[in-house]
């Protein structure tokens, strides 16, 4: 954990000049075939707003290049893993052969806490119907049907579902029809997911298929009001490292009650009742917008964006939401929590700024958190030079206007879309148009976010689904003092001398949301970019090859 | 409790796995591909198989996983994928320069029956694959073995597509090692050559998967069977395969095709196994044994001499892959612990078998199954407790809840290194192994001592 204090005049001033952005993305295209390289200049943007005020558009959310060496996984991976998986008291079973199961099973940190030894959790288990090739030749719905029994009689969950695997489409296996039969059967929710990895071109389409599959056949499921006041659901945040803790904390603190989050630390029981909140916060836009889209469309809750990564993005989230909810004791409460919290938070981040400020940062990671973490580096002096995301759509990096003129192409035209109406009994317009109308008038913004291009400097490079080659080029060319990707990036990065940070899984650390959250990435940055062992890279030998003819001390 | 679910009464299951003991196919034959020198493995199929198993092969080795995908889109699922794997080929060895595209096939690719021959062909034709440079496939379907049968398959395509004959022998001996770590891989060569052998270990993944931190980074490191050693597999005196799930088809295709004698053994685990390994390595090369290996295996058995008494009798619960837990349950019993419950999530009724028969002298009820998994065996351990568990990473859930002592081994280790640089096979991985054992059982003893018991000297 020991950390080196630099000489504050060796700290690279934060205007220093960096290498010509048009220049750089000339040198990351030169290599590839005349064909990848026109595909990946679409997805390789210098960020510039034109006259109109408007960003260049981005290529995003399309097909990856074969055999590019990719970041991003499959649809299976964002569905079960990334929406489903943090979730305690459902079986989760995947339809397909052993791997899938396998390697979904507890490798995202997401953290539960179940209230009493009684409660389930199933987290820890890793259910799979591990299909043989006589049930590829066959069909495997009566193996599917069988396993949900024995899921059922041994285990006892109040709900159980099915993931699909890419066989599964493909030899026609219904696991709707298998659903359905076995929910009629058992008397419990089973409900299945079409998440087979080809779906798609990213993870993006799993979290879309599963955020469906729990639209349809959960939410809305409980009617119980919640006897509490300033209701919300917090969307789109996964409880890795226990961020989604911190933020229950403080929303405690000030007196916020949550009555489900998506998906983090979550219940079968959460997502049934999540109608019944009063306000849609959200988190991850990527991965959720669309539900908090129809949850307005169906029951009437409005939503808002949020951002608990950061000191200051987690104050300005907590105002955000005292000011939707209009209350003058709760915005008091906020006030005070914020001005309890604010002292510890900028002592440390003023102590690590003097060692970090000036450095450079690159992010390319998920579908949000290559954006949010920004704030955090800003927050201790760092520079974001380049960054982009894995799996995001091009709202995620030019903001939510450009979504009408968004092309839809045959890979996602294959997601289906909901088509949601008000719902004749649950409908319920939390606020009338014209308290709507006064809040909007105040500057208060409702379903907006302005994507990455807007928060990011004039210069910046933005690369949507890097490639392993431009990464290594970037390293070079930029020679950045820290790099935030995930796992499979992770060593390559390290081995050429530049400390990584995982923003999938965080590497072991974490919470890196909220208040407590903060000054947990502030040490844990400074430790990484100030760490001594990258000073001994080199062995004595290697730094004085010169031999001496001596056989002895003197 | 972790695992609050998991309780003693066992209810008929036929169709539901639970906490696997293994995983897929091409996770193998990615592990061997890797073990060739300037290759990159390449996973045709959709894009989450490559990001799950280089991710799984990063987290247990904490080193760079290279390999590439065909990204298959509903369309190439319905199409085949003959377009994508060829614009792979171009970008692949455009944009990074291996020597060497090693494919291997999934569930997806399997299923819409992609042939791979006539697609490598028709990127050989169409110019996508430079003189000199390689493109060949394994067929690794998810649904059938396990990852062992994956690393079979790979190191058997390897031998079959590289191995040539010039009819004069080049002095050397194939060894091929099983899914075992680097490190156990550089154990075996040393071995070897302290023999006096010179060995084609293939594949080989030490200086690959167990790298140095340099400050420079190159996607192809050092490590890695060369070409020419692959191509000269036909023209060596013999060839000795160690583990027979993992190893012996390569080693027979090679016999079959060249006429190269082969013989397989167990995994050197443990004092037998390594001494018929070292053996049969002597007998077929026609060399003496050096007094070095010899002390070796004697400070082993002076290791069990000596601790002897903190062994005997204990219970152990084993969870890995068959070519493993045979020897190890060998050696177990040998070293007078009782292994009692043993599961593989590899199928194969021959693996029931010799457990069983390297078991059947145990005073005590064992349980083994093959095509099992970790549920069985947490419900094996509630029924009838252990003083020891010996599985992967995931049997620390067992563990802890059941405050079992545990000794990480096999595949995959997700939270401790070592097992990348200190060999648990041969005569010294054996002393580390006992080392680790011990370290448990007696730090468990230490805890638990009241404190008039508590033993300065153990």
């Amino acid at each position: 954990m020991s950390t080196t204090i630099k000489d504050p005049g060796t700290i690279k001033p934060a205007d220093m000049d960096l290498p010509d952005p048009e220049t750089i993305k000339k040198e990351l295209l030169a290599r590839y075939p005349a064909k990848v390289a026109r595909k990946r200049s679409n997805q390789i943007i210098v960020n510039q707003k034109d006259e109109d005020g408007a960003f260049p558009e981005i290529g995003a959310n399309v097909r990856t290049v074969p055999g590019i060496i990719t970041q991003r996984g499959c649809s299976y991976a964002g569905c079960k893993g990334v929406i489903l998986g943090p979730t305690r008291d459902i079986v989760n079973i995947t339809h397909g052969p052993i791997g899938c199961g396998f390697y979904s099973w507890l490798t995202r940190r997401n953290q539960t806490r179940p209230p009493t030894e009684a409660d389930d959790n199933f987290m820890t288990y890793c259910f799979s119907t591990d299909m043989q090739d006589k049930d590829i030749v066959f069909g495997g719905e009566k193996k599917l049907k069988a396993a949900i029994q024995e899921a059922y009689d041994i285990f006892k969950p109040k709900a159980i579902s099915i993931f699909s695997t890419c066989p599964v489409g493909l030899i026609g296996d219904d696991v709707h029809a298998v659903a359905r039969e076995m929910k009629e059967k058992l008397g419990i929710n089973v409900f299945g997911f079409s998440c087979e990895g080809y779906r798609g071109v990213s993870q993006s389409a799993g979290h879309h298929i599963a955020n469906n599959g729990i639209f349809t056949h959960v939410v809305g499921k409980n009617d119980t009001i919640k006897e509490a006041d300033f209701k919300i659901n917090l969307l789109g945040e996964y409880n890795i490292g226990g961020d989604g803790f911190e933020i229950d904390r403080i929303l405690a603190e000030c007196g916020i009650s949550i009555v489900s989050t998506f998906s983090g630390n979550s219940t079968y029981d959460q997502f049934a009742n999540a109608h019944t909140a009063d306000l849609n916060t959200v988190m991850c836009h990527r991965s959720i917008n669309y539900v908090a889209d129809m949850m307005e469309i169906k029951y009437g809750i409005p939503w808002i964006k949020i951002n608990f990564i950061g000191a200051a993005a987690t104050a300005k989230s907590l105002r955000k939401i005292a000011q939707y909810f209009d209350d003058p004791k709760l915005s008091k409460k906020v006030e005070e929590v914020i001005e309890k919290e604010m002292p510890e938070i900028e002592m440390v981040r003023d102590e690590v700024k003097k060692r970090c400020g000036g450095k450079l940062a690159m992010l390319f990671v998920g579908g949000s958190r290559a954006h949010h973490y920004q704030e955090l580096f800003k927050e201790i002096g760092m520079k974001t030079v380049s960054a982009g995301y894995e799996f995001a759509h091009r709202d995620d990096y030019e903001g939510r206007e450009v979504i009408p003129g968004i092309k839809v192409d045959a890979d996602s035209r294959n997601i289906e879309e909901l088509s949601v109406e008000k719902d004749g009994e649950k409908y319920n317009p939390r606020k009338t148009e014209k308290e709507m109308d006064t809040l909007k008038t105040k500057g208060f913004e409702f379903k907006d976010y302005k994507g990455m291009m807007e928060d990011m400097e004039k210069g910046a490079l933005i690369i949507d689904d890097v490639s392993q080659y431009e990464t290594e080029l970037l390293l070079k060319l930029y020679k950045p003092d820290i790099y935030c990707a995930g796992i499979k990036e992770k060593y390559a990065i390290q081995k050429s001398g530049i400390p990584m940070k995982q923003l999938h899984s965080y590497d072991s650390g974490g919470p890196y949301a909220g208040f407590r959250g903060a000054v947990n990435f502030y040490n844990e940055i400074d430790r990484m970019v100030n760490s001594k062992i990258w000073g001994y890279l080199k062995a004595p030998w290697q730094i004085s090859p010169e031999l001496s003819a001596k056989y002895g001390w003197e | 409790m972790l695992l609050r679910h998991t309780h003693t009464e066992i209810l008929p299951r036929e169709a539901l796995t639970v906490n696997p003991a293994k995983t897929c196919q091409p996770v193998g034959a990615m592990y061997a591909s890797l073990g060739i020198h300037n290759c990159l493995p390449h996973s045709h199929g959709s894009q989450g198989c490559c990001a799950y198993h280089r991710s799984a092969l990063t987290r247990h080795y904490r080193e760079p996983v290279m390999a590439a995908t065909s990204s298959f889109t509903e369309g190439s699922s319905v199409f085949g994928g003959q377009a994508n794997l060829i614009q792979a080929i171009d970008n692949i060895f455009t944009t990074y320069d291996p020597d060497i595209i090693a494919v291997h096939t999934t569930c997806l690719s399997e299923t819409i029956g992609d042939d791979l021959y006539q697609i490598t062909n028709k990127a050989v034709k169409e110019g996508k694959v430079p003189p000199g440079k390689h493109v060949f496939h394994a067929n690794t379907p998810s649904y059938v073995g396990s990852h062992v049968t994956g690393f079979a398959n790979m190191t058997k395509a390897m031998a079959l597509y590289f191995s040539k004959s010039t009819g004069v022998h080049n002095g050397r001996f194939n060894i091929i090692p099983g899914y075992v770590e680097p490190s156990d891989m550089s154990e075996i060569k040393r071995l070897a050559r302290e023999m006096g052998i010179r060995p084609i270990l293939f594949p080989d993944t030490s200086d690959v998967l167990n790298g140095p931190q340099t400050g420079k980074y190159k996607m192809f490191p050092q490590g890695g069977t060369p070409l020419e050693d692959l191509v000269s597999t036909g023209d060596s005196m013999g060839t000795i395969a160690l583990g027979p799930l993992a190893s012996a088809d390569a080693a027979r295709a090679l016999d079959g095709k060249w006429h190269v004698p082969c013989r397989v053994e167990d995994l050197p685990i443990g004092l037998s196994a390594t001494d018929r390994f070292i053996d049969a390595l002597r007998k077929a090369a026609g060399v003496s044994v050096p007094d070095s290996i010899t002390r070796e295996r004697g400070q082993l058995l002076d290791i069990i001499t000596d601790m002897h008494q903190y062994f005997y009798q204990k219970k152990v619960a084993l969870a890995g892959d068959p070519d493993h837990l045979i020897p190890l349950v060998e050696f177990l019993v040998q070293i007078d612990m009782m292994p009692i419950h043993i599961v593989t999530g590899t199928s194969g009724k021959a693996f029931e078998k010799q457990i069983q028969a390297l078991t059947a002298h145990l005073p005590c009820k064992v349980n083994v199954k093959a095509g099992g998994d970790m549920f069985m065996l947490h419900q094996w351990i509630k029924n009838d407790p252990v003083d020891l568990l010996m599985a992967n990473t995931y049997g620390k859930y067992m563990a802890k809840d059941d405050d079992i002592p545990f000794v990480r081994f096999g595949f995959p280790i997700l939270d401790r290194v070592g097992h990348s640089y200190f060999p648990t096979t041969c005569y010294r991985g054996g002393m580390r192994l006992l080392e680790k054992i011990l370290d448990v059982l007696l730090d468990r003893m230490d805890r638990d001592a009241p404190e008039e018991r508590f033993e300065l000297v153990m």
